[in-house]
């Protein structure tokens, strides 16, 4: 019985203490804890969500960064076909030109030829006119010392220009 | 989780009880052996048990060659005549109302750990049969006695651990590292696992310094009462009262009318019912903190008596033999208590959150 008898004495102690113990540690524990730990939570909650907003801007400047790359890598292809164009471009026109040169000059070279073998003609001709009436002045010369003879050889000429 | 823990201080509860009734038999029948054959020797276990759990006006630790050694603790008393106060070493370890002490021309003696005034010009104490003191009054006592000195070791020792830890945050803002992290991740766990859920999102705050409060005192003045020599302070009725009593005010003052509504006129039952169910409501009011107080008085005595009964059947058998029994046990069971000490601070602190929680819960659909 005397166990579960009340003590005024300790009740009373108890509850002096206890309230004395709740205002103090209020004040100087449990207030300054609990905030510290609720700031702490805090800046972890803003840390996190500050890593997760990085992580998603770097995951856009890994994207931005692949886009770019491919663009570039593009532009590249573009440029490299253009290239490849105007080279053949460069290259067909080079040719053509080439050719109509070519041929050009084989024209000019053929038409110089004719020319030049018309000259030469034109040049032996009168040579040979030349030299006919210089030869035909020696046979005459020495052929027509008599009439018969000059007629002989006059029939002999005409036939021969005749076979020429 | 909550329903595990519940289930596991059921468990205990339950092994405990049938322990000591288990040790009760022991004891007597063992009792009854020893006074028969040997009544010269009389060693009461239930006197030395009762000696142990209860409170003192001077902290006994041990004896040695008839040599008392104890702490002497001041007796402060409120008599008719005003304050009287003196060191209960004037008693000289006296508790039979043997030694009389005068103050103030008034004589004190101590029976059985009451302090008696004896009437105007007696000077010897006489007893009835039953042992009561006849020719004497017991003032208002307000001693420091052991168990008040051991709350004020307990409030010391708190003032220390969490002044340590406030401290803390004053220099650095990161998390506490040994001692100080243990003791934060305790503090998180009454307000995450047992003020939070229990009380709400919204109010719990304002409870918080009451739980923590409650729940580390509880918990350090339970570990502190295992050690040997140490009072016995939980498990004492008037302490337990006091607690049970700052959970029944916060309840009252910060009931809801919502909550005064279910109390007294439950709405959503027939109109016959309501009176009745008045009168067990208005009973659950007091008898919430009426459990938590022999809840947490009972467990931690029993676990007292326990320990106290194993050791105490060395000197009932008369047989050192026995202590390569009772010490194993005795240890089996401090450890025990180690748990104990713990989950009754849990228990006390979770249910007074409940029963908050339930007094200030706002109900929406109404």
């Amino acid at each position: 019985m005397e166990l579960i008898t009340p003590d005024f004495g300790l009740f009373f102690w108890q509850i002096i203490v206890f309230l004395i113990l709740v205002f103090l540690l209020t004040k100087f524990a449990w207030k300054p804890i609990m905030m510290a730990v609720d700031e702490r939570e805090k800046t972890i909650n803003d840390s996190l969500q500050a890593a997760d907003r990085a992580k998603e801007e770097m995951m856009n400047l890994k994207e931005d960064n692949k886009k770019m790359l491919n663009e570039a890598r593009e532009e590249r292809d573009q440029i490299l076909r253009d290239a490849q164009t105007m080279k053949k471009r460069l290259m067909d026109e080079a040719t053509e030109e080439a050719a109509k040169k070519s041929s050009e000059m084989i024209l000019k070279a053929q038409a110089t030829i004719q020319s030049e073998k018309k000259l030469a003609i034109k040049e032996l001709k009168s040579q040979v006119g030349l030299l006919s009436v210089k030869i035909a002045e020696k046979v005459l010369q020495s052929e027509l010392k008599d009439e018969q003879s000059q007629k002989a050889l006059v029939d002999k000429m005409l036939k021969e220009v005749e076979l020429n | 989780m909550k329903f595990k823990l519940l289930k596991s201080m059921l468990k205990v509860d339950c092994f405990k009880h049938f322990f000591i009734a288990f040790m009760f038999l022991v004891t007597a029948t063992s009792f009854s052996f020893s006074s028969e054959s040997d009544s010269s020797k009389d060693f009461n276990p239930t006197d030395m048990i009762m000696h142990h759990i209860g409170d003192s006006h001077g902290w006994h630790f041990f004896d040695y060659n008839e040599i008392s050694v104890t702490l002497p603790l001041p007796v402060i008393l409120y008599t008719d005549a005003g304050l009287v106060a003196f060191m209960s070493s004037e008693f000289h370890h006296d508790a039979e109302a043997k030694e009389i002490v005068e103050k103030n021309g008034m004589r004190f003696v101590n029976s059985h750990e009451t302090i008696y005034k004896l009437n105007e010009g007696e000077t010897e104490v006489i007893f009835d049969e039953e042992h009561h003191v006849l020719n004497g009054i017991a003032p208002l006592d307000l001693s420091i006695t052991k168990n008040v000195a051991a709350i004020f070791i307990s409030v010391i020792l708190m003032f220390l651990i969490f002044g340590k830890l406030a401290k803390h945050y004053k220099k650095s803002n990161q998390a506490p590292s040994g001692f100080n992290n243990m003791m934060e991740t305790l503090v998180l766990f009454v307000r995450d696992e047992i003020a939070r859920p229990q009380i709400g999102e919204k109010k719990f705050m304002r409870f918080m310094p009451f739980l923590l409060t409650v729940f580390f005192f509880i918990w350090i003045t339970n570990l502190l009462g295992l050690l040997p020599g140490a009072a016995n302070v939980t498990g004492n009725i008037s302490v337990t009262i006091a607690l049970g009593l700052f959970t029944l005010a916060l309840i009252l003052i910060n009931g809801t009318s919502d909550y005064w509504r279910h109390v007294f006129w439950m709405p959503g039952i027939p109109g016959w019912v309501k009176p009745i169910l008045a009168i067990v409501e208005v009973l659950g009011v007091f008898i919430k903190p009426i459990a938590l107080m022999i809840r947490l008085f009972a467990n931690i005595t029993a676990g007292h008596i326990i320990i106290l009964s194993l050791i105490g059947l060395i000197f009932i058998l008369e047989n050192a033999g026995v202590a390569g029994i009772s010490v194993p046990f005795a240890l089996f069971i401090s450890v025990l208590e180690l748990l104990v000490a713990f989950l009754q601070a849990f228990i006390f602190t979770m249910l007074s959150a409940l029963f908050i929680g339930m007094a200030v819960e706002e109900h929406e659909h109404h």
